[in-house]
């Protein structure tokens, strides 16, 4: 257990922060991510500053307007219960966003980890990827909702869901690149230094399998977020009267005749936090993904 | 052929396991006493007890997944603990909605997405591929539950065009089934409309740079033989791949849009029963489900070695 001077080499960071710093800049240059950035940034912003942003208590019922129209008081009307809808869709924006990060961290982590111990381990490959392809025979939605209702509705519970719907394809992508990764010359001269498995994973194979990773969890996050509104749309996510997009939208299916609006507003908070995401990935996956650069 | 299909027929079995396995603990996911939330906070212990029994509850896991299993190879899934019949009889009388809906989207999402791709790689880097590809991009951030009420508003609300949901039987009335399926496949076809007409397009350019296509281009060959003889066949490779895996998001998306347009499909037979918490029901159109998905995209995978002659002819 001699302390690994392969592994403590000073200075190796610099170089690495460099790199980071010089990719990053790349990356804020390409177009489609500055696009997306601002869609996506709007959003965020919202979500963060909810409490300030938001004019009316989203839970503050008010009998006096009910299903008011839009209009100076209530700016995008109010639901059956008098309550503010464009303070209802930006908290419900933040929930959207919280439980979206929250699945992106909990599949970025658990993809990995499989992903990994599949690509590296060769007698965990085998049984772990039929699990992996057994949980991907479920169609997407539907194992979300099963596995949301069964756990009971929460936020954490919406999580869970779709974190074990998501992350099987996270972990298949990961291993994909471990599995390149781990043929690679410096692979093996690193082997041939005398590096453990631990160092070659952590400093060698991850690092390179990266920039997949980070384009699959831009869409993950996009897929949680559209997602999240569909377990909520059906009653089986966080629970009312917390605001989510998805139970507003549920709540204006009941009032499509004689207030539309309802339905309207977290639609559309809906589709420009999906479209920002799907725009960034889009930069993300050509300025990180080497083959498709030249398309 | 055989040595194409038997393996590939074969490696369904583990996944099918996984799949029944993951159904099975659903139940035992039901945090607290699945008995007294049947029954309700009312009820007596000797009511509790008695359902415990019914449903074999009181036995161990071992012996639930005993039976479960043995009553499974006989295809049968258990009985509803609310409709009173057979999960099999129920989700079967369900499915001819839920496929045909699902049906309808994957080929309108097919010829929409073609046509747009294609249109969008002929015309490449210019107003008409920017306009197509953005609507490609909305189409497929949009939540297509929501852009079934926007369709719902427009179209049944304020036009009256079609009616506002509900199901008329096709054997019944053909004319109406059409009406009832048109703005349910328009809104679950969307989504993969758009993805379909982003890989036709990429795939597409990705053949329109090859060599082939510019000897053909070379030797005076017309732009539309190129584009549609040449390109667009071994553009139609990759595509197809897709597409089984497409029929199962279709199949999930089909349960949220049965239940926005009031139409009698398994999906909306799940969400009743997680209302109602019958599970039974629950896991035998889960299972069903998946199984169908498993089975297509096999089809899928023979489908393809069909396609591709390289795939078809010699292995390696």
């Amino acid at each position: 257990m001699a302390s690994n001077d392969v592994d403590s080499v000073p200075g190796t960071f610099a170089p690495a922060l460099r790199e980071l710093g010089m990719q990053l800049r790349k990356l804020g240059a390409h177009r489609s991510i500055q696009i997306g950035g601002i869609l996506f940034g709007a959003i965020v912003l919202v979500a963060i500053f909810a409490d300030l942003i938001a004019p009316f208590d989203p839970n503050e019922n008010n009998y006096r307007a009910m299903l008011a129209a839009p209009g100076d008081a209530h700016l995008l009307g109010t639901d059956a219960f008098g309550r503010d809808i464009l303070s209802r869709v930006i908290h419900g924006t933040r929930l959207s966003l919280v439980v979206g990060i929250i699945v992106v961290i909990a599949t970025g982590v658990l993809g990995t980890i499989i992903g990994v111990l599949t690509g590296y381990v060769r007698w965990l490959d085998s049984p772990l990827m039929r699990v992996m392809d057994g949980l991907m025979a479920f169609p997407g939605v539907l194992l979300a909702i099963a596995l949301a209702a069964a756990l009971g509705p929460s936020v954490v519970n919406a999580a869970i869901a779709l974190t074990i719907t998501f992350m099987p394809r996270t972990a298949r992508i990961v291993r994909g690149s471990v599995l390149v990764v781990r043929e690679m010359p410096y692979v093996e001269a690193a082997r041939a230094c005398g590096a453990h498995d631990r160092r070659i994973v952590l400093r060698h194979i991850l690092p390179n399998a990266m920039p997949p990773l980070i384009v699959q969890l831009t869409f993950v996050f996009s897929v949680a977020i559209l997602a999240e509104a569909v377990l909520s749309f059906m009653g089986v996510g966080p629970p009312p009267p917390t605001p989510s997009l998805g139970n507003i939208i549920a709540e204006g299916r009941s009032y499509i005749r004689e207030a539309p609006w309802i339905a309207l507003a977290p639609g559309v908070a809906i589709a420009i936090s999906v479209l920002g995401l799907n725009i960034i990935g889009d930069g993300l996956r050509d300025s990180l993904d080497p083959r498709l650069r030249n398309l | 052929m055989r040595s194409v299909i038997v393996p590939r027929v074969l490696s369904a079995i583990p996944v099918l396991f996984v799949v029944s396995v993951v159904t099975f603990l659903l139940m035992w996911l039901v945090p607290g006493d699945v008995a007294s939330q049947i029954a309700g906070p009312d009820a007596s212990a000797a009511e509790l007890a008695a359902i415990r029994e019914r449903l074999g509850l009181d036995r161990s896991i071992f012996e639930q997944a005993l039976i479960w299993y043995g009553n499974l190879f006989k295809g049968d899934l258990g009985q509803s603990y609310v409709l009173n019949r057979s999960v099999v009889d129920a989700v079967i009388e369900r499915l001819p909605v839920t496929l045909s809906l699902t049906f309808l989207a994957l080929v309108l999402a097919i010829v929409f997405g073609f046509v747009l791709g294609v249109v969008a790689a002929a015309n490449h880097n210019s107003w008409i591929d920017q306009l197509t590809m953005t609507g490609a991009l909305i189409g497929l951030s949009l939540p297509d539950f929501w852009f079934g009420l926007v369709l719902i508003f427009f179209f049944a609300v304020e036009l009256g065009w079609f009616p506002t949901g509900g199901y008329v039987p096709l054997a019944e009335d053909p004319i109406g089934w059409l009406n009832a399926m048109t703005l349910p496949a328009m809104t679950l076809a969307l989504t993969q409309m758009g993805v379909i007409a982003r890989m036709v397009r990429s795939s597409m350019l990705e053949q329109l740079g090859q060599d082939y296509v510019r000897t053909a281009r070379a030797k005076g060959m017309p732009g539309h033989v190129v584009l549609f003889k040449h390109a667009l066949r071994n553009a139609l490779i990759p595509v197809v791949t897709l597409i089984g895996i497409m029929t199962g998001l279709l199949l999930g998306g089909a349960v949220v849009i049965e239940v926005v347009y009031s139409l009698p499909g398994v999906g909306r037979l799940i969400i009743g029963a997680i209302q109602n918490r019958d599970y039974p029901i629950v896991q035998g159109g889960l299972l069903l489900t998946a199984a169908i998905f498993v089975f297509v995209n096999i089809a899928v995978d023979i489908l393809y070695t069909f396609i591709d002659p390289r795939v078809r002819h010699g292995k390696q």
